[in-house]
């Protein structure tokens, strides 16, 4: 980005131009938009609950508009233990978000299924889904989804746009 | 009424079908006959000085190496009366069924249920014993049973919903 100065403005002498690229700007508005879906599924949920709370305003991220339907929302903060169960669910709900979409699994349990090695627990909500970030804690704190946030965002800065991207909505590794 | 004579009362009440009872830690805990179980809950239910108006919890434990392998635990409340009972009965393996207490408190119905779905104890003339935590087509057997493998038979690993093209 660049700024390129063509003229005065009589009060401010504020240049009036920016360079830049679309696809930075794409990525930008993206990145600085981003509407997570509730999904609280266990004690992560109370950590992400305060997350959005005024003590922490995750809002000064833009992250902070929390939808109730996937059809809204662009990322899917998987915060807790997922039971085999509500995996079809899961998938269901992520399928149903339009593209692009993020994926971050919150906490141990939802990253690797924690101490729960149960027959009814998933290990790791990647399964099933694609995740971009994982946030490790038991639960993390709000500072650490924030720092999960932040990295995605950097993510975000460094994707191509207009290039045709390989699959993204396959999950990381065979099952 | 003491607990002391909550337990002679019952003991007195059924001669046969009485098998133990114990007091632990102001807990008192009545052992019965699978036979007279239904019974002995009628009674705690029905009999005055007893009236257990409340049925806290139906549990059940797997005492892998007894003859009588599994227990079903009852867990009953006065609210009138506040005083509060345990009520147990053994099942063998080979015929793994005790009466449904449905009939006597409704509440008895999930609670069932779940001891069906986690321990495959069945429970007799209950009107809708299916089970309840997994789901109905669940194919590996009973998970909470001592000789289910704690990481389950493949189940938390099988995601029937992704298609081929996702998986």
């Amino acid at each position: 980005m660049g700024l390129i100065q063509i003229g005065r403005h009589s009060k401010d002498s504020a240049p009036d131009v920016i360079t830049t690229t679309v696809e930075k700007a794409v990525n930008w508005a993206r990145k600085g938009s981003l509407w997570p879906m509730t999904f609280g599924l266990a004690c992560c949920a109370i950590e992400m609950i305060a997350a959005v709370s005024s003590r922490y305003d995750m809002d000064r991220y833009g992250a902070g508009v929390f939808r109730a339907s996937p059809r809204q929302s662009d990322l899917m903060l998987v915060a807790g233990t997922v039971c085999r169960r509500m995996a079809p669910v899961i998938r269901k709900l992520y399928d149903q978000m339009p593209e692009p979409k993020y994926v971050i699994a919150m906490g141990s349990c939802a990253t690797s299924g924690n101490i729960y090695d149960s027959y009814s627990v998933v290990q790791g909500v990647d399964r099933f889904v694609p995740v971009d970030i994982y946030v490790p804690g038991c639960p993390p704190t709000p500072e650490a989804l924030f720092d999960g946030i932040l990295k995605l965002q950097e993510r975000i800065m460094l994707k191509r746009v207009f290039v045709r991207q390989p699959d993204q909505v396959k999950p990381s590794h065979k099952i | 009424m003491s607990l002391q004579q909550l337990a002679s009362r019952l003991e007195e009440s059924f001669a046969t079908g009485f098998v133990k009872a114990v007091e632990w830690r102001g807990e008192l805990a009545v052992t019965v006959t699978r036979d007279r179980l239904h019974d002995v809950a009628q009674f705690l239910r029905d009999d005055p000085a007893m009236d257990f108006d409340y049925i806290v919890h139906v549990s059940s434990v797997d005492w892998p190496d007894d003859d009588d392998r599994f227990e079903v635990v009852y867990e009953f409340y006065s609210i009138k009366k506040r005083h509060r009972i345990r009520l147990k009965t053994r099942v063998p393996e080979s015929d793994c069924i005790v009466d449904s207490l449905t009939d006597l408190w409704k509440g008895a119905d999930f609670m069932e249920r779940e001891v069906y779905d986690m321990m495959g104890i069945r429970f007799r003339h209950h009107p809708d014993l299916r089970r309840i935590l997994l789901p109905d087509d669940y194919s590996e057997g009973y998970p909470l049973r001592k000789d289910f493998p704690l990481r389950g038979k493949g189940w938390r690993d099988t995601f029937e919903f992704l298609d081929e093209t996702t998986r």
